[in-house]
């Protein structure tokens, strides 16, 4: 399709072990220019390595991978050019102030003075660390910290930016907070590589979301495609007697039932045309309905399903 | 700008960076000068009588004593220097800002280079008081302005040479702790070398060693500067090849350390 965005960052067969130890068992990653891509996965999964050699920091052991057309090995530093990092341990320098760290930034990116005391004044008042500029970093709380994070990483202008777990160990607030500021980029037409191992935070802010698991790629989607690729929507029924329950399974072909609890389980998508036809199905047949409950899949059904976990507890 | 004006930019930046860590946690750093002070005053006053009359000169006695060991004591506030900066180098990649670093366009040696311009700047001002305590005890060194310059020169090549090894020790170490600890032998050396006694009075074997130590040539082309004699033309070759040589090995460690990890 000649419509189709280019890709800001793309990976084909990526590759990485220590020793007898595969870490990514050969991925391939393709993020259009201006999208947000979350890399979800449980700890272990390979997040941070398929971080690191997209920013450079290692090499991979085999397969290619490019971020805004450059070879991640070959032209590294045209890389660093244009990417912004955010690991998932602050990279702050603990001894200088929460200013001298931005101005440190603004001088390696070879910004000049007045541009870099502009920006970093700029991105503290963005970041509401005005009153903490003074300080050093080792007096802030873990959301400041992390906003530190973001407003160095953010003070060379990058096209791309690697958000490693951003949120992880931020309280909910803060965590909001990071969202919002993710957000704002992505309305300036940055291109966001985010990692995370909460589904919700992937849900909020991913355009589309690969599902890590052990060093393999075991979904990838839009949010509504993953969603819609497991079978945890559906109504489930309790029924007042015991007699109707195979009929009622039969006529509604539900997807399971038991005698014994009085349960029926219909799949569905939960929209509300759906739900009208199982209670008029139910009316028409003369069954009577104790109990019902909507379940809708989110992706935690998805995730559980997918990197083998047990999604009986969902 | 020019890749070797990107080059000069990020340098100074990251010794600007070093300075105000030296200057934000002073404590490392008045240890570090404390321990060879400390050293001057024990060989000084409790050995210095003694070990003075040893030497064979005219006088002898604490005096003869005190200018004896004034150069070795000033090669172990290197030493010293050393021991710190192999710390802050391990303690520096252990955080998190240094990936930060590698992910960016700068010149990357310049996060070391940071750390050894900052050294050799540590290490001046940290002989400089230590110089001044000895003067204060009663130290007259007879150099003349050459010499004086040469000095500086001397020791600049000493510490540029020995920094990059210890820089090497320092990315080399897997913790800080560790770190700490290697770079001790540099405290040693003087101990078996010339700093507190002439290696003549050495067994054969200990004195073939001590002669051709790195510290040996260092101590004595540093004492023949400062009593204001010809330096031995041996021991300033001996000097210019360890500074040398430890030099490049350590850079040629480091960066590929950095590089690699």
């Amino acid at each position: 399709m000649n419509t189709q965005k280019p890709l800001a960052i793309s990976a084909r067969n990526l590759t990485k072990s220590y020793g007898d130890n595969d870490v990514l068992k050969g991925i391939d990653i393709a993020v259009p220019e201006g999208s947000v891509f979350s890399l979800l996965g449980p700890n272990g999964a390979g997040k941070t390595t398929t971080v690191n050699i997209l920013t450079t920091l290692i090499p991979s052991n085999g397969g290619d991978a490019f971020v805004g057309g450059n070879h991640v090995k070959n032209d590294a530093d045209e890389v660093r050019k244009i990417i912004g990092v955010t690991g998932q341990f602050a990279a702050v320098d603990g001894l200088l102030t929460g200013r001298e760290n931005l101005h440190l930034m603004g001088n390696l990116h070879h910004l000049g003075k007045k541009e870099t005391r502009r920006r970093s004044e700029e991105l503290l008042e963005r970041f509401d660390l005005v009153d903490a500029a003074g300080r050093a970093p080792a007096t802030y709380s873990g959301g400041m910290k992390r906003r530190l994070d973001l407003a160095m990483c953010l003070m060379g202008d990058p096209r791309i930016i690697f958000l490693d777990e951003p949120t992880t160990g931020l309280d909910p607030r803060s965590r909001r907070t990071v969202w919002e500021i993710v957000r704002e980029l992505v309305k300036g037409g940055t291109t966001v590589f985010l990692t995370t191992q909460y589904l919700e935070e992937a849900d909020e802010l991913a355009d589309r979301i690969a599902v890590l698991n052990d060093g393999k790629i075991v979904a990838e989607g839009t949010p509504a495609e993953l969603k819609r690729t497991i079978s945890g929507g559906h109504i489930s029924l309790r029924l007042h007697r015991a007699d109707q329950v195979e009929s009622a399974a039969q006529i509604l072909s539900a997807s399971g039932f038991d005698a014994d609890q009085l349960t029926v389980q219909v799949p569905s998508d939960g929209s509300v045309s759906s739900l009208r036809n199982v209670l008029d199905t139910l009316d028409r047949e003369g069954v009577e309905v104790d109990e019902m409950s909507i379940h809708t899949p989110d992706l935690d059904d998805v995730f559980l399903a997918l990197t083998g976990g047990d999604k009986t507890a969902a | 700008m020019s890749t070797l004006a990107y080059t000069m930019s990020d340098t100074s930046t990251m010794l600007r960076r070093q300075l105000k860590h030296m200057i934000r946690y002073p404590s490392l750093s008045i240890m570090l000068i404390g321990m060879p002070v400390v050293i001057l005053l024990l060989f000084t006053y409790v050995f210095g009588g003694t070990l003075g009359d040893g030497l064979g000169g005219t006088t002898g006695g604490r005096e003869a004593y005190l200018a004896y060991v004034t150069p070795g004591i000033l090669l172990m506030t290197i030493s010293g220097v050393m021991q710190g900066t192999a710390i802050g180098v391990a303690t520096d990649m252990t955080q998190g800002i240094i990936d930060r670093f590698r992910t960016m366009s700068i010149a990357r040696v310049s996060v070391l280079t940071g750390h050894v311009i900052g050294a050799v700047i540590q290490t001046f001002l940290a002989m400089a008081l230590v110089l001044g305590v000895a003067i204060a005890l009663g130290y007259r060194p007879e150099a003349d302005a050459l010499d004086w310059l040469g000095l500086v020169g001397v020791v600049a090549v000493i510490t540029l040479g020995l920094t990059w090894l210890t820089v090497a020790l320092g990315m080399s170490a897997k913790s800080v702790e560790e770190a700490s600890n290697t770079p001790m032998f540099l405290m040693l050396l003087p101990f078996l070398g010339s700093a507190f006694v002439p290696t003549d009075s050495m067994p054969t074997v200990m004195q073939y060693f001590a002669d051709y130590q790195p510290f040996t040539p260092f101590i004595e082309v540093v004492r023949s500067l400062l009593t204001g004699t010809a330096v031995d033309t041996t021991d300033l070759a001996l000097a210019g090849a360890w500074s040398l040589a430890l030099g490049l090995l350590g850079y040629v460690i480091a960066k590929k350390k950095f590089n690699k990890s």
